[in-house]
């Protein structure tokens, strides 16, 4: 076997040991179990829906859990569960494209500010920073005003707003690598540049940015879903967890469940994204406990 | 020291040059503008000409940026759109209602974070830890409009406890905002001493894993003594920095946390202005916050410089 | 006055591994302490040294616990303490020095505040009487004014400061026992000296007992009275220090005194094959039964006792110690002789180089503007032959390494050339190196964890020079890194393997087999074996000498250890901040008469012989910056002429051994004055 291809099967290989790690504790058992679910949950929902998600019958309204409507109905009389299994696709879709671009954008963006240093390192920093304080949820807020609330705008606008965090941790994490020998030893012996980051750098930093990038999921639909709550994220009726919170919310002393289906199914992904995170950063042996959420 | 100091605050300006930037230039690119908007389907011919003559929108960009810049060094916000009513008044009392929620949740916050950090930390692995780091993660992991519509469903619909709504007009005193506040105060102080809590105690073990608080035990030191001598001072300075970038960040929940309990503060005007796409607000509203942002990384850095030993003296140095 | 301050009876402490499996890191100890002795325990990293100190204080790290035995200090067992009692004996009646000072001192508190501590938590005395101690104490330890050092942060401190610090710490309580855990480790060699000479001092003064961990030899006979040898948490031997370091009948004592070099004895010292057991694997038998020269078919399967020799007065832990009991030593025998193969042809000319450690940033380093009247390093002239092992000696600071990097082209110089090969001229910048030069100089660096890559098995470390250089691919690449593993005794089965699961010298094997497979004519070896236990050292460096006896390789070596120094190179070049101040032939180089210098570093060179002990000539002051005019080693040295010295430069003499001395006082002069001493 060649040295390639030995490598990619070592890839594969550590990848499947990484999941053995994150599933022998029970916490990283329980979020893969989750997220796993609602995934699966997610591309299949639409083959076993009881009802359709968007048929009105003001003859059903805010019906009470039965054997009929398992969750009951909303002030629309829609079929709560229906719209409760089906309330997560758009979430997972443009949180996982979003963080994906944000890792990509962030991550090379970081490598090459902890490489270049110096006066470029600089100004990056501080228009990162200039954007870090702003708040996320006002710059999104506005761009989906202005643009509209299409899946082609909230996937790349969230990814360039969670990617700034990802830029300093890159940066720091290659900060940390370029000082050590083994990059000295790669220079001295005179491979480029490219090679350098590819070969050395890129394989050490590799895992602080995968952790950072499973985070931002999490927190990405946190913030995807807050905006949705507002009222700035999925148009009606498509069903989503957040426009249903919201929309229930003010009948939830006559029928809370409507409210209380997709606040577990929302708590239920985000728990379970977060677990998966916290076993993915432990397996890799990176503590993110210290790290702010910015 | 003061040079230190100086360069700090410097760069807290150019951070908040850049964000006017960012935020004046952002207006511009994206697609309509006020008179667009506020005209709607009339935008057109004589009306709009006539739009951009009394907003003066008609200059070039960076004249505007400049007179926009010169009226917020000196306070002055300009006009709001749809009222046509001073930005500094709107802005008042708003700012006074978000801080009163703000100051409340950090100050009831970061003592309770404090406690469950350090109990987490020294009985680490213990049930005291399990169970706090547990309620921790939950709480830390589940957004705020959630927390904040279980709160309602629970303490004021099932329990009527409290008051569920915040009905109060935009200019009620803060002894009239009291009660209505309690369950906001819960809802985002509890996301934010989870996120506090996590990482003291993190901080907290790395130090008790340090050789100097094994010397410290070597030396006979009795335990609580060193926890707070040896342990906390050192654990809690790299943490105030997180602290603060946390806060920070958690900022942007109130806005969702104050528009569920329909309570009249800043994140309720982001979204009203919002949809009312009045755009001068919403550049206002962008320099407030970041301001505020900037001011509590700056106190968080001069906190961090006054106590670290190394800082001193490299000043004295110096 | 043979009453015990501590017995230690049976003692095993473990800790339970993932698999569920209990491990012993220190298996079945006993031994006592008495009064007023001092008790070296010396073993390499993971003998369970460290714990067994901690130990005798009641202290058991996190995640370890006690399985068995007992620690009993005054008829009370410390392992079963509560933390209330043992507040009142650690510190008071016991007291640690630790091994690093720097990290054992809060870093948010004064060293006053510190030191006072401890007096109010085990003394009765009044703040005005605590203040005053303080003071005496500090002055105990030879810190120079102790007020103002009372004040200051941990980290205002140099090293040796902060090691005398701790020392006085320890003091306050005026123990019965002082445990010390590597309290010279990481100091220079005159430094560590002095702090050992000031321990010595300490321990005749007050009459405490004492136990030194280390895992140097050197230090442990200048020390003790008596010396404890543990290997793979057992203790193997136990008697008193001349027997010990003279006779020692145990294999794994007797092959580690082999392998350290000397300076008394030139040439390379015998090597150990393998390593230390990893805790946990050596289920049955005799520990040191796969590294055992003596080791018979009983050892493999049985475990031996620590059987006590009356008439020697020693335990040991060996059913074939009688073999070494009469074993005397032939000298010539055991040294193997450094038959270097040097062709008068010069391969390196370093001339007039001075090096600026201004920090180089991205702007800087486009428009290469450095200015600088002080250089780090200055005036550097040195000629290296073909096939020629050339050492560079100094202590921390002297400008060793930056020398190195400057060679392979990793740090500028300000001025001043470098030639290889006798005419070319290598540029001073990697980028416009020629790829011929880069690959015909290698570099091997200190700490084989950081120098590899942690992501890469060892076959892709190997590969890169091969790939690089030769353009192999395939098959051919895989044969030819086999080939260069075989080279440093490391077989196929090493390919798939990733440093973290390699042991240290086989790490460092395998950063010797990448500098390898680039073919170089010359390799930069920076420290190469310091962070190397010493049985593995010895195997390292005897790998790099029959290398370079098949390859031709030229070496420049870079260390701080004088005897290293002294076993492997040809040449030596001493250097003091940046300032050459002696170089020559290796064995004239350790001659007298030398350098001022030379001589503080020879006199503090710690050889494990407790007869044999360090001279100290100058103090261990620590210079930041080199001197802006005149000699380099002005402000230490004690040989001092006046305001010559320290305005002029002082020019370069010819030793009588033929070794070129740098030095204002004439060499006759050098001679009568080194030798009156």
């Amino acid at each position: 076997m060649t040295l390639e291809k030995e490598q990619k099967k070592n890839n594969l290989q550590k990848i499947f040991e990484v999941i053995k790690t994150m599933a022998s504790k029970p916490s990283g058992l329980i979020g893969l179990s989750i997220l796993l679910f609602h995934v699966i949950l997610a591309i299949t929902s639409p083959l076993y829906v009881p009802y359709d998600y968007k048929a009105i019958d003001p003859s059903l309204m805010l019906q009470a859990p039965s054997s009929e409507y398992w969750f009951g109905t909303d002030s629309l009389g829609r079929d709560v569960f229906t719209r409760t299994i089906l309330g997560g696709r758009t979430a997972l879709t443009v949180t996982f494209f979003g963080s994906l671009i944000a890792l990509v954008w962030g991550g090379a963006l970081g490598i090459f500010c902890g490489l270049v240093g110096g006066k470029i390192d600089d100004v990056v920093m501080r228009i990162i920073d200039a954007f870090l304080s702003i708040p996320w949820i006002l710059a999104m807020l506005l761009i989906v005003s202005l643009l509209g609330t299409t899946t082609l705008v909230l996937i790349p606008a969230l990814g360039f707003f969670y990617g700034k965090g990802i830029v300093r941790v890159a940066r720091a994490a290659t900060h940390d690598v370029i000082a050590k020998d083994f990059i000295v030893s790669a220079k001295a012996r005179g491979h480029s540049n490219l090679s350098i980051i590819w070969n050395e750098i890129l394989p050490n930093v590799r895992d602080a940015i995968m952790v950072e990038g499973a985070m931002r999921w999490s927190w990405m639909l946190l913030g995807f879903s807050s905006l949705s709550f507002l009222g700035f994220g999925v148009s009606p009726p498509t069903p989503d967890w957040g426009l249903m919170i919201s929309n229930a919310r003010g009948l939830m002393s006559f029928a809370y469940w409507a409210v209380l289906a997709p606040i577990f199914g929302l708590s239920s992904l985000i728990i379970g994204i977060n677990l998966t995170a916290d076993a993915f950063a432990k397996a890799l042996g990176i503590d993110r406990s210290t790290k702010a959420p910015v | 020291m003061l040079l230190l100091v100086l360069k700090r605050i410097l760069l807290g300006f150019i951070t908040l040059f850049i964000v006017s930037l960012i935020t004046f230039s952002g207006v511009e690119v994206l697609p309509g503008d006020a008179c667009t908007t506020y005209l709607e389907r009339e935008a057109y011919g004589a009306a709009l000409e006539a739009c951009y003559e009394r907003l003066g929108l008609n200059t070039p960009a960076h004249e505007r940026y400049i007179s926009w810049a010169a009226g917020v060094l000196q306070g002055d916000f300009g006009y709001s759109l749809s009222g046509e009513m001073r930005i500094n008044d709107v802005l008042g009392p708003r700012v006074k209602n978000s801080m009163v929620l703000a100051s409340a949740s950090i100050l009831i916050g970061i003592p309770i974070a404090l406690l469950l950090g350090i109990i987490t930390a020294l009985w680490r692995d213990k049930l005291p830890d399990i169970i706090i780091s547990t309620v921790t993660i939950f709480s830390m992991t589940i957004p705020e409009f959630i927390s904040a519509t279980l709160l309602i469903l629970i303490v004021a619909i099932w329990l009527e406890w409290l008051p569920g709504i915040v009905i109060v007009p935009t200019g009620a005193s803060i002894s009239e905002l009291l009660p209505n506040i309690i369950l906001p105060v819960i809802a985002i102080s509890m996301i934010m001493t989870a996120h506090m809590a996590r990482m003291v105690r993190s901080s907290v073990i790395q130090v008790m894993a340090s050789d100097y608080v094994q010397m410290a035990i070597l030396k006979g030191v009795p335990y609580w003594k060193m926890v707070f001598k040896h342990v906390l001072p050192n654990a809690l300075l790299p943490a105030i920095n997180v602290v603060a970038l946390t806060i920070a960040w958690l900022l942007g929940g109130v806005v969702v946390t104050e528009v569920v309990f329909n309570y009249p503060g800043l994140g309720r005007l982001v979204i009203e202005s919002i949809s009312n796409r009045d755009l001068p607000v919403v550049q206002a509203l962008a320099i407030i916050l970041a301001s505020i942002y900037v001011s509590i990384n700056l106190i968080a850095d001069l906190m961090t410089l006054m106590l670290n030993p190394r800082l001193k003296s490299l000043q004295i140095k110096k | 006055m043979d009453s015990a301050v501590q017995t230690i009876n049976n003692l095993t402490i473990g800790f339970t591994s993932q698999k569920g499996e209990r491990i012993s890191i220190l298996k079945n100890i006993s031994t006592t302490i008495k009064k007023g002795e001092t008790v070296g325990i010396v073993g390499e990293s993971g003998s369970g040294k460290s714990t067994l100190a901690l130990a005798m204080m009641g202290y058991v790290k996190h995640g370890l616990y006690t399985i068995s035995g007992e620690c009993i200090f005054h008829s009370n067992n410390l392992l079963g303490m509560q933390n209330k009692e043992l507040e009142n004996i650690r510190g008071r009646k016991i007291a640690m020095i630790p091994q690093n000072a720097g990290q054992s001192l809060t870093p948010n508190l004064k060293i006053g505040y510190q030191i006072d501590e401890a007096l109010r938590l085990h003394t009765d005395l009044k703040k005005e009487d605590r203040d005053k101690k303080i003071s005496e104490l500090l002055n105990k330890v030879r810190l120079p004014s102790p007020e103002i050092m009372a004040q200051r942060y941990p980290h205002e401190l140099s090293g040796g400061q902060q090691q005398r610090v701790a020392v006085a710490m320890a003091l306050a309580g005026n123990p019965e026992l002082l445990l010390l855990d590597e309290p010279t480790t990481g100091l220079d060699v005159t430094t560590q000296a002095h702090v050992l000479e000031l321990l010595n001092f300490i321990a005749k003064d007050t009459g405490t007992s004492m136990v030194y961990v280390s895992h140097d030899l050197g230090a442990i006979a200048q020390v003790s009275d008596r010396v404890i040898v543990m290997y793979s948490g057992e203790i193997v031997l136990d008697g008193p220090v001349r027997s010990i370091l003279k006779n020692p009948i145990h294999p794994y004592t007797f092959g580690l005194l082999k392998s350290i070099p000397k300076l008394t004895s030139p040439g390379l010292p015998d090597s150990m094959s393998g390593s230390q057991p990893q805790p946990g694997t050596v289920k049955l038998g005799c520990s040191f039964y796969e590294r055992c020269n003596l080791a018979e078919d009983k050892c493999k399967t049985n475990s031996p006792d620590l059987e006590f020799i009356e008439n020697l007065n020693t335990s040991v832990r060996c059913f074939k110690y009688e073999d070494l009991i009469d074993f005397k030593e032939t000298k010539s025998d055991n040294v193997k002789s450094t038959n270097n193969n040097i062709l008068d042809n010069e391969i390196l000319d370093i001339s007039k180089v001075s090096i600026s450690y201004a920090k180089q940033k991205f702007l800087e380093q486009l428009f290469n503007k450095i200015d600088d009247t002080n250089p780090t390093v200055q005036d550097i002239n040195i000629n290296i032959n073909k096939g020629e092992t050339l050492a560079l000696v100094g202590e921390s600071g002297s400008g060793k390494s930056t020398i190195l990097k400057s060679i392979a082209g990793l740090l500028k110089t300000k001025d001043g050339i470098i030639k290889f090969d006798k005419d070319k001229v290598l540029s001073n910048d990697l980028k416009t190196r020629d790829p011929g030069f880069l690959r015909a100089i290698q570099l091997i660096f200190q700490n084989p964890d950081e120098s590899l890559n942690p992501n890469h098995t060892v076959e892709e470390i190997v590969s890169q020079p091969l790939r690089l250089y030769f353009g192999l691919k395939g098959d051919e690449l895989k044969q030819k890194i086999i080939e260069v593993l075989e080279k440093v005794r490391l077989g196929e089965f090493y390919l798939t393997r990733y440093p973290r699961q390699l042991s240290g010298g086989e790490k460092q094997r395998v950063a010797v087999a990448r500098a390898f497979a680039a073919k170089p004519d010359i390799i930069l070896c920076d420290e190469v074996t310091s962070a190397l236990d010493v049985s593995v050292q010895a195997a390292v460096l005897n790998l790099l000498q029959e290398l370079k006896e098949d390859f031709g390789t030229t070496y420049i070596f870079v260390s701080h250890d004088l005897a290293v120094v002294r076993a492997i190179s040809d040449r030596v070049a001493v250097l003091y901040q940046g300032r050459l101040c002696e170089i020559g032939p290796s064995k004239n180089v350790y001659q007298l008469p030398s350098h001022p210098y030379t001589e503080v570093l020879l006199g503090a060179v710690l050889e494990p012989d407790p007869d044999v002990k360090p001279k100290l000539v100058a103090e261990d002051i620590v210079e930041e910056k080199p001197p802006e005019q005149g000699c380099s080693f002005q402000g230490r040295c004690p040989r001092i002429l006046g305001d010559i010295c320290k305005n002029v430069v002082p020019p370069w003499q010819i030793g009588e051994n033929g070794n070129s001395i740098r030095c204002h006082i004439k060499v006759e002069d050098l001679k009568k004055q080194q030798n009156v001493n």
